[in-house]
Order: structure tokens, then C-alpha cells, then sequence
């Protein structure tokens, strides 16, 4: 499958889903075994995506102080946690990767 | 009461703050798209159909991957599905306006359009200065996301590996994984989808995101049907 046409049905679908509500559902209501779930959909996909980048960063699990990832990745998840911001999540990632880098 | 473009003006206005993460966050992109992979062009057409930061860097980060098309196709569209979320509380605002509106406005619907909206909307509004205060909003934050996806993908290219920008892409669900937390069941959502994520690195393609996925909100869901029973 050619990456345009991909990109034009995610795209679809993503449309789908932000007129979902506002153009038919929204007239019936929200069922409540709908709503509750979608909550926890964009935790478990992000942690699915993030966490192996730092765990795993080339391909196989390798935890310790030698993977650099990893230690710069718990580094931003503490300032994420605090600050709840990208902006500042993102500076203190890369500031302790090219530390760390430039150290060891 | 407030005309249609004042209030057009005051969304403009209310969301400028939020450019300072709009504009990194786009050049990131950008530059990932440069850096990686994916078809320059391709990858830049994203900003237009998708318009979903989020979803757009999962995607470019699978096809580097070298993914399989459902994985390609199936892990950006779960990520945007926190939109039905947004597109449910909109709707009691939006079902006064005309069947072409309601057609048309939720193309521009983000996580910051949807936050700024609620904010300042009024249960008793007229619905022609909630449909101009939302396009003050959603265009300012398109047509900042259009430009600065724009510059990151043009000067991408001069960006060596050596800076590991790569590492962004993880920085960035970072930050919205923190964002999405709001409670205990939504935190084990995050760790179960973690830890899912990382035992199953070894099955084929991508396929292990969706397993941890639907791992993470399975035992978010129980969690949460168990505290609230």
C-alpha cells in the first residue's frame, strides 16, 4: 500500500472521529461503555510508544546507567510529571541526553 | 453581546500563549520528517490530513520502523481517538449551528482547540460567536502548525544525527502521557501499556503497540470499573 494512500485513510479516520459526536452521536448520547474506555486509550498508547524508546532504545532491552535514553528519559518523565508541559519536558530531555553524552 | 469577529479576535487572542509549544512542537516534526524515512513530501501532507501532531510523529516513526500498513494505519487513528472525548463535550455547543458547519468545523478540532473552546464557552452562547470564537482558535493554531512543520521539514535536512533529535519523539509522548494522567486507572493504563509494550519488542513489525494498547486499557477499564462499582 503506497504511504499517500495511508496517510488519506488515517486522515479519514481521524476526521471520522473529531465529527463523530458533533455530527450523529452527540443526538443520541454518549453510552457510558464507550466514554469510560476511551480515557485510558491515550495513556496505554503513548507509554506503549515512549517507554520502549527509552528501555529499549536500539531494538533489545538494556537497562543500566550506560544507556544514556534511559537516563535522560526518567530525567524528563520527573519534569514532565511536575510541570505537565511540553516545552519544558523537551528542554530537559535533550539538555541531560547531550550531557550525558558529552560526559561519558 | 459580542460581534462575530470580535469574538473571532478574543480566539485568537486566547490561544496565542499556546503557540510557544504549537511552534517547537511543529518544527520537531518537520525535522523528523526531513530526518527520517518517510517521503518529504508525503510526510509534509500530514500537517493538512491528519493535523494531529501526536499521530503524525507515530507515523513517521513507523514507517522508519519499516512497519506493516495496519500497524502504519492503526496506531495514529488509536492515538487520535481521545478526539471522540473532545467531540462529545463540543457537541452540546455545536448542535445549534448549520449541518454544514457541523460538516466542516471539526476538522480543526486539537486537544488545544478542544481546551481553549471549553474554557470559554457558555452554555446560553449564541451559536454564531462560539462557531467564530472556535475558528479564532483552530485556524491560528492551523495555520502555526502548517508554517512551522513547513520550516522544520526545509531545514531538516541540516540537522546533523549526531544531535540525536530523534530523542524528541519520545520526549514528546512523554509530556502527553503526563498530560493524560488524571487518576490511579489512568496511570496503570500507562504502565501496563508500558511494560506490554517492551516484553513484546520482539513480535513482528509494530504489531506489539497495539497488543500493549489494548493491554493498557483493559486494565485501566477494570481498575476503573472496580473503584467505581
Amino acid at each position: 500500500m503506497s504511504i499517500w494512500a495511508i496517510i488519506v485513510i488515517i486522515g479519514l479516520g481521524t476526521y471520522l472521529i473529531r465529527w463523530s459526536f458533533i455530527g450523529v452521536l452527540g443526538k443520541v448520547g454518549v453510552p457510558a461503555y464507550i466514554e469510560r474506555p476511551l480515557r485510558f486509550v491515550a495513556p496505554a498508547v503513548l507509554a506503549a510508544i515512549a517507554i520502549p524508546e527509552l528501555v529499549a532504545p536500539a531494538g533489545s532491552i538494556d537497562i543500566g546507567f550506560d544507556n544514556l535514553r534511559l537516563v535522560a528519559g526518567l530525567i524528563a518523565i520527573a519534569v514532565a510529571w511536575k510541570t505537565r508541559a511540553m516545552g519544558p519536558t523537551i528542554v530537559a530531555g535533550m539538555l541531560s541526553l547531550w550531557l550525558l553524552d558529552w560526559l561519558f | 453581546m459580542a460581534s462575530a469577529d470580535d469574538r473571532f479576535r478574543e480566539g485568537v487572542r486566547a490561544v496565542a500563549p499556546l503557540l510557544l509549544g504549537t511552534v517547537p512542537f511543529g518544527l520537531i516534526v518537520g525535522v523528523t520528517i526531513a530526518g527520517t524515512g518517510i517521503d518529504n513530501l508525503a510526510g509534509w501532507a500530514t500537517s493538512v490530513i491528519i493535523f494531529a501532531g501526536a499521530a503524525q510523529l507515530a507515523l513517521i516513526e513507523l514507517v522508519d520502523a519499516d512497519a506493516i500498513a495496519i500497524v502504519l494505519i492503526a496506531t495514529p487513528i488509536v492515538i487520535n481517538l481521545r478526539m471522540a472525548m473532545y467531540s462529545a463535550a463540543l457537541a452540546t455547543h455545536f448542535h445549534k449551528l448549520s449541518p454544514l458547519d457541523q460538516l466542516w468545523l471539526p476538522y480543526l478540532l486539537t486537544d488545544q482547540t478542544f481546551v481553549m473552546s471549553m474554557a470559554h464557552f457558555r452554555p446560553d452562547e449564541d451559536p454564531v460567536t462560539i462557531k467564530f470564537y472556535y475558528l479564532g482558535v483552530g485556524t491560528t493554531l492551523w495555520t502555526t502548525w502548517l508554517l512551522a512543520t513547513t520550516v522544520g521539514v526545509v531545514v531538516g535536512a541540516e540537522v546533523p544525527s549526531s544531535w540525536s533529535l530523534d530523542f524528541t519523539i519520545a520526549l514528546v509522548f512523554l509530556a502527553l502521557l503526563a498530560r493524560s494522567i488524571a487518576a490511579h486507572p489512568a496511570l496503570l493504563a500507562a504502565v501496563v501499556g508500558g511494560v506490554v509494550a517492551v516484553l513484546s519488542l520482539d513480535m513482528p513489525n509494530g504489531t506489539g503497540i497495539m497488543v500493549a494498547t489494548v493491554a493498557g486499557v483493559a486494565a485501566g477499564s477494570i481498575s476503573d470499573w472496580r473503584l467505581n462499582r
